[in-house]
């Protein structure tokens, strides 16, 4: 049989029967990918509202300098991460690198520029007379913000989803800080990537699946919630 | 008897432009007040520095005699603006948001805006969303907003320019009827408007006021050549 | 409000609830798995130990034994295993480069270096055999290799890393008087610049040469992941021996290891049990282990792999060991019962014996000469 249509197979049925280590492994990627974006949304979304409704100098320069990053390539920021992370560098005392702690704080660097662009683009998108039309409702300079924040929510919940997707599915901040240790730090890239390595087709297509349908339920769960609400 | 609201010598500078240029005007409690002229004149600019919304370059703004910084301004009065723009949320809570952030009773709340959807021909319409009314629906939306406020001095910058005959005449009702308790300052292109709503005229050209006075001498009898002009529809910026 | 649609504010609450939940849940759920109470420890290791499932087994084995340890293998090729030890990121090595573990001896950074287990490399290619390379020794197979090269009638694929199989490549490559960095240059040599299976794979894909490890060629081959074939194995040189050192806890890089726990996992491999491990490691799959038991072949002088033993034991010691012993004295540290007599000092007396005699011989005959 060919070894893709066997690795379907295979991994309709590792899904079903709720094989044990595979969703340990998804869980484990869920866990530290929420926690690294919501981590990142700290100080992300109060750096984009600086960005979008505040005027200081050298804006632009920020502004496309978070644009960049956006596509930093995870191994780059791995391995800069890791020299910072390594017990014989300077974060060396927290003890951090191959912990799952190790991946979420790699994971929300990884993510910030994501954040910080889309959200001032969803803030500075939202039409400039609803701020003139609160101020002149009596609205604080803080009340205007509310105002601006609630036009663009949509706007930044998908900034977040944004960021979620690409800390769940990417590969070198996982592998480089967390060592893809068996039942530690082995997420569903990881996973994806030893046992293709080893060859285990099967085994990598029904990681893969559950990686992309996580993916893809949140994306809908969240299109739907935005639907129904408008 | 002094007026509620007035200005000194206002001067507004931008982007070497003169929008405003040495504006002294002033408006009275229970009165309306219209102000003319073509467009780029300067009324827009004028409303929205009274409104607090913009800061003069030079000049006061004195609400009983006493001088105003744009903040104050800000709480003292209330601007309805030419295209009016709607919170995306239902008519009720619209009209509501202002008393809300100041700090009004539910009940309170709840009364005004009753009264005030009333002024302009909204009963009913608290549930609506207000992005998928009509635009003349919503202008009235906004009017109802500044209404419940019960602010001393309301600003509206064309009330009624891009609405069909039936809704205008609502807004128009509806600024005969705040005037009562208010300073209303209003623009308009609109001159038979002017002379039914207003008792004091101002004519803006270039930024400079040309000609003011009670409307029957404005509109039959002007003192200005250029104010002529304008009444003929002859006057080029 | 509209009362068919959620608003703005209900759903998102309800998505922040759900993610908190989901967030909570699974930490929950892996953290049953792992109780923060355990000691950690960190081993360093090569790929080929890695792939071949080993590993998960000795981790199961050993943390039964011992529940309060959580033990970590972090696969990496053996230079960066190293590097990864010296930074101290790493309590331990499981290695097998010896030329590249004495100098992490020497440098200061390892302590307590014992061999526990071997096997060969193998040089496989396709059943085609194009370079002819069959039955050779690996001298003359590199010879052939090469030539049939730059004929364009054979590929080589290296591992190009700084891997214990590749550090045996090179030597082997010297050995023919030639140098790696010239050969790069050469359009038949090939580096994957992966672990074992992926290059085993590239070479498969290519229909080229490469050397491997017995256990991770059997293992590929027997999944079908590749059809290359066996052409030249067991000799002196193909020799491939796994140590395990600890990091040297006196080293400033290293005062936050674990070095009680990497005493016990070294000692555990050492141990019979540990020893059991190798001899029984891919024998139902294979016929026979895919890793000898170093220190079981010293006791009972028999190898599984098939060896002459006495012949093995010295092939073991010239190729792996540092000034006459796997870890020379000074490189020794609160390492009690671990160097006992299982060690070669049999072997080192019988040649010290035969030096005295020797010598006794030659002063008996200048004796009779005078």
């Amino acid at each position: 049989m060919h070894p893709i249509i066997e690795g379907i197979i295979q991994a309709i049925n590792l899904i079903l029967t709720g094989d044990p280590e595979v969703f340990s492994i998804a869980a484990l990627s869920l866990y530290v990918s929420v926690l690294g974006t919501l981590l990142a949304c700290t100080w992300s979304i109060p750096a984009a509202l600086a960005l979008a409704l505040r005027k200081f100098q050298g804006k632009r320069i920020l502004k496309g300098l978070f644009n960049a990053f956006i596509g930093i390539p995870t191994v780059a920021l791995g391995l800069y991460l890791y020299l910072l992370l390594s017990r014989a560098g300077p974060l060396g005392y927290f003890q951090l690198l191959y912990t799952p702690n190790a991946i979420i704080i790699g994971q929300s660097a990884l993510v910030t520029p994501i954040i910080v662009s889309f959200a001032t683009g969803a803030l500075e998108s939202v039409d400039p007379d609803l701020r003139t039309l609160a101020r002149t409702l009596g609205a604080s300079d803080r009340q205007t913000y509310n105002v601006i924040i609630k036009e663009a929510f949509w706007g930044l919940v998908l900034a977040i989803l944004a960021a979620f997707n690409r800390a769940f599915a990417e590969l070198g901040v996982a592998m480089m800080l967390g060592g893809n240790i068996r039942g530690l730090t082995r997420v569903l890239t990881t996973a994806i990537s030893l046992e293709t390595a080893r060859g285990d087709i099967a085994l990598s297509i029904a990681l893969s699946f559950i990686l992309l349908g996580m993916v893809m339920s949140l994306s809908i769960a969240i299109n739907l919630a935005r639907k129904t609400s408008q | 008897m002094s007026p509620h609201l007035e200005t000194h010598d206002i001067r507004r500078e931008y982007d070497s432009v003169l929008a405003l240029d040495r504006v002294s005007i002033g408006a009275h409690l229970g009165q309306v007040t219209t102000i003319v002229g073509v467009n780029g004149s300067g009324k827009t600019t004028l409303l929205k520095i009274l409104a607090g919304l913009d800061t003069p370059t030079a000049g006061d703004v004195l609400i009983e005699g006493h001088e105003a910084n744009p903040t104050q301004l800000r709480t003292h009065s209330t601007m309805v603006f030419q295209r009016s723009v709607m919170f995306g949320t239902s008519v009720y809570n619209n009209v509501a948001y202002g008393l809300r952030i100041g700090g009004v009773s539910s009940r309170e709340i709840s009364q005004r805006v009753k009264s005030a959807l009333t002024v302009v021909n909204l009963d009913g319409f608290e549930r609506r969303h207000a992005r998928k009314l009509s635009s003349g629906e919503q202008q009235r939306v906004a009017m109802a907003r500044a209404l419940s406020l019960k602010r001393d001095v309301l600003l509206i910058d064309e009330p009624t320019a891009n609405l069909d005959p039936a809704n205008a005449m609502i807004i128009e009702r509806a600024i005969k009827d705040s005037a009562q308790s208010r300073a209303v300052l209003l623009s308009t292109h609109n001159l038979p408007q002017a002379r039914r709503l207003s008792q004091h005229v101002i004519h803006l050209y270039k930024g400079r006021v040309v000609e003011e006075g009670e409307p029957s001498r404005f509109f039959t009898n002007p003192s200005d050549e250029r104010t002529k002009l304008f009444i003929e529809g002859e006057l080029q910026f | 409000m509209n009362r068919s649609a959620i608003t703005k504010l209900q759903a998102s609450l309800l998505i922040i609830v759900v993610i908190c939940g989901i967030a909570a849940g699974t930490y929950a759920y892996y953290s049953m798995i792992v109780p923060a109470a355990k000691t950690r420890l960190i081993v360093s290791t090569t790929t080929s130990l890695y792939e071949t499932g080993f590993l998960d087994m000795l981790k199961t084995k050993f943390e039964a034994k011992y529940p309060n340890m959580n033990v970590s293998f972090i696969s990496q090729g053996t230079g960066l295993a190293i590097q990864t030890a010296m930074r101290g990121d790493a309590d331990m090595l499981l290695v097998h480069a010896p030329s590249q573990e004495y100098p992490f001896l020497k440098g200061g950074y390892g302590v307590n270096r014992k061999i526990v287990a071997y096997n060969f490399f193998i040089i496989v290619g396709p059943s085609e055999d194009p370079a002819g390379i069959k039955g050779k020794s690996p001298s003359d197979a590199f010879k052939a290799i090469r030539s049939a090269g730059l004929n364009g009638t054979a590929i080589w694929v290296s591992r190009g890393d700084n891997s214990g199989t590749y550090t045996k490549e090179v030597s082997l490559w010297k050995a023919i008087g030639l140098d790696v960095k010239q050969l790069r240059q050469e359009k038949w040599y090939l580096e994957a610049g992966s672990g074992m299976t992926a290059t085993l794979k590239l070479a498969d894909e290519k229909l080229g040469y490469t050397l491997s490890d017995t256990a991770s060629y059997l293992l590929n081959f027997n999944n079908h992941n590749i059809v290359l074939v066996k052409l030249v194995e067991g000799a002196k040189s193909m020799l491939n021996v796994y140590s395990a050192i600890a990091d040297d806890p006196r080293n400033a890089n290293m005062t936050k290891t674990n070095f009680d726990g990497s005493m016990m996992l070294i000692k555990y491999l050492a141990s019979d049990e540990g020893q059991q491990l190798f001899a029984d490691y891919g024998v139902s799959q294979y016929g026979k282990p895919l890793f000898g038991p170093y220190l079981k072949l010293l006791q009972t002088k028999s190898d599984p792999l098939g060896n002459d033993p006495t012949q093995l034991i010295q092939w073991i010691s010239d190729y792996a060991f540092f000034e006459g012993s796997e870890c020379p004295q000074q490189f020794r540290y609160q390492a009690e019962g671990l160097y006992s007599t299982q060690t070669p000092v049999p072997v080192l007396l019988v040649s010290i014996v035969a030096g005295v005699e020797q010598r006794k011989a030659a002063a008996c005959i200048q004796s009779l000469k005078a």
